[in-house]
């Protein structure tokens, strides 16, 4: 038996945060006793690059090398996806959540019928069934899920698993783009934050509040980000108020993050905010109110004027 | 253009999670429950479309007669009628079951929904409810313009949009800025008292998974402030204690 893995790539390149899905299938595996890793590729990438994923664990790539697959159609992939899992031998299929894969897993399981969960946090436990801790209430709290049934999608948060650099090249296969392919979504533009580092694949994010006072005051934040190689984020009220844009806004309702490092600036921390950063691995919050409630939610804090705090992390990072 | 909006019953968003039974139940005491606030933003952009362009808008729930004041909240907001599936909602399997079990009969042009839902955080049932009903599935849609028959809209991705038109009849999983929310005003609440709300029983379906446990997040551990005088210092406890940098 095997295990399949969806990978998904943007414009010629494969997501990194998606290749975590390989690295956790390899360990998957060694639980089930399978050591058959499958990745699954859609779309024209360099042949180097599909070889490259077996440092991450995969042992053979299946790439449908067609250019009609280099835009992200959600129906399209789960139905190709779909039908290289009823006919192989695969009963597990494994991707990283993104805005993407959510639906692609989605239509996967309402096509094959696998049980599927999203959100996963753990490595499976199979000491009776087949069961997964998945993070529940926007991260804050855990459940652990029971799957039954033969197949299964399991969805993972980003960053719960170390990739793996260390496997040899993998078997590229390529198969051609099945003919009977129902093209329902045309996907007509792309508009893209150029340059930046993205909120998802981060390992640091630095965002700012409304106690940056105005959009003006975004060059320091910027700056200390570049520093520290991180991505930048908003608080809610900072895209509501049309300050930075909305694809920065990280939040219960908005883009949900799990950096190595989050720094606060500016931001009181209301709940809904917390949510989306509540399972990042070290919290910093920089405020002027002592009372701020972020406080109480972070690892390190500093209560003063963000205008003379910033800079002097800038410069201390710059003489590392 | 008939449209049908799922919406979810789910803990207002300041809501403390907890857990009672040995962790195997959800503590709903002091707990104010509310549309889900994706699904909040699905019933508005409906409400809108219909505006422009007439029809009607079912809203549709999975969830015990306690969900009947949401169901009624959303009706006050707009919607013209409802269906409560009388069942507890298992999982998104389950639910997305349900859902197009109903638009297998009713043939609607539009089904909204949220994103996810703000409980379980799979996202997934808009995606198997169109797998089911052999229709596209588009999440998180942040942009929603409908001309004829064919919709334009703009998907959020990561660090950016990508704007793309499908045909009718689709499914999408709603979130801002599709729509502004809309509060009820008194005349929407006195209506929706008299608007019909049709409760169903499920389709039989197994779920495929179920929860065994739940677990609250560990308690955090005091911050630890930094004399903004010696800024520079947190930049060292990062290197060198927390090894993040």
């Amino acid at each position: 038996m095997s295990v399949f893995v969806f990978l998904e790539g943007s414009e010629g390149k494969i997501k990194k945060s998606s290749k975590e899905a390989i690295s956790y299938a390899v360990e998957v595996g060694k639980i089930i006793g399978d050591d058959e890793i499958i990745a699954i590729v859609l779309g024209v990438y360099e042949d180097t690059d599909l070889e490259k994923l077996g440092n991450n664990g995969a042992t053979r790539v299946i790439n449908v090398n067609d250019e009609k697959l280099n835009e992200n159609q959600i129906s399209i992939y789960a139905q190709i996806i779909s039908e290289i899992i009823q006919s192989g031998s695969a009963n597990l299929v494994i991707m990283t959540k993104s805005s993407f894969s959510d639906n692609v897993g989605a239509r996967i399981a309402g096509k094959t019928g696998a049980s599927i969960v999203s959100n996963v946090v753990s490595l499976p436990d199979v000491s009776s069934g087949f069961s997964v801790r998945k993070s529940i209430f926007t991260g804050k709290a855990f459940a652990t899920v029971s799957l039954s049934g033969e197949k299964k999608v399991l969805i993972i948060k980003r960053n719960v698993i170390e990739l793996m650099e260390n496997g040899d090249k993998a078997d590229v296969e390529k198969n051609p783009i099945p003919d009977n392919l129902k093209f329902n979504e045309k996907i007509t533009g792309l508009e893209k934050a150029e340059g930046d580092i993205l909120l998802d694949d981060a390992e640091i994010v630095v965002s700012g509040g409304r106690g940056l006072k105005g959009p003006e005051n975004w060059g320091m934040i910027e700056e200390l980000a570049r520093a520290l190689g991180a991505a930048t984020g908003c608080s809610k009220p900072v895209s509501d108020i049309g300050w930075r844009p909305h694809h920065e806004h990280v939040g219960q309702t908005g883009v949900k993050v799990s950096p190595n490092l989050y720094i606060a600036v500016g931001i009181s921390g209301a709940i809904q905010h917390l949510a989306g950063v509540n399972s990042s691995k070290v919290l910093v919050a920089i405020n002027e109110d002592p009372d701020a409630p972020f406080f109480k939610a972070a690892d390190y804090g500093i209560v003063g004027d963000a205008f003379e705090i910033i800079p002097k992390l800038t410069e201390k990072i710059k003489s590392l | 253009m008939k449209i049908l909006v799922c919406i979810t019953h789910v803990p207002d968003t300041t809501a403390k999670i907890s857990f009672t039974n040995d962790n195997t139940k959800f503590n709903e005491a002091g707990i104010q429950f509310i549309i889900g606030p994706y699904d909040d933003y699905a019933l508005a952009k409906a409400v809108e479309l219909k505006d422009t362009h007439g029809g009607s808008i079912t809203v549709l729930n999975v969830g015990e007669a306690s969900t009947e004041p949401t169901i009624r909240k959303a009706l006050a907001i707009g919607a013209d009628d409802a269906i409560r599936i009388n069942a507890n909602p298992m999982d998104s399997m389950y639910v997305a079951q349900q859902i197009a079990e109903i638009a297998k009969q009713e043939k609607y042009d539009l089904i909204l929904m949220g994103r996810e839902s703000i409980d379980y955080n799979n996202g997934i049932v808009h995606g198997i409810v169109g797998a089911l009903l052999d229709m596209p599935s588009i999440s998180p849609v942040m942009l929603l313009d409908i001309e004829g028959t064919t919709a334009k809209l703009a998907r959020e991705i990561e660090g950016g949009k990508e704007f793309l038109e499908v045909e009718l009849p689709f499914v999408a999983g709603c979130q801002e800025p599709i729509a502004e929310w809309k509060i009820p005003n008194m005349r929407g609440i006195m209506t929706a008292r008299t608007k019909p709300l049709k409760v169903v029983e499920p389709v039989p379906f197994n779920p495929a998974s179920g929860t065994v446990s739940y677990e609250s997040l560990p308690e955090k551990g005091s911050v630890k402030l930094i004399d903004p005088e010696n800024a520079e210092e947190l930049i060292d406890l990062l290197k060198n204690e927390e090894k993040v940098l």
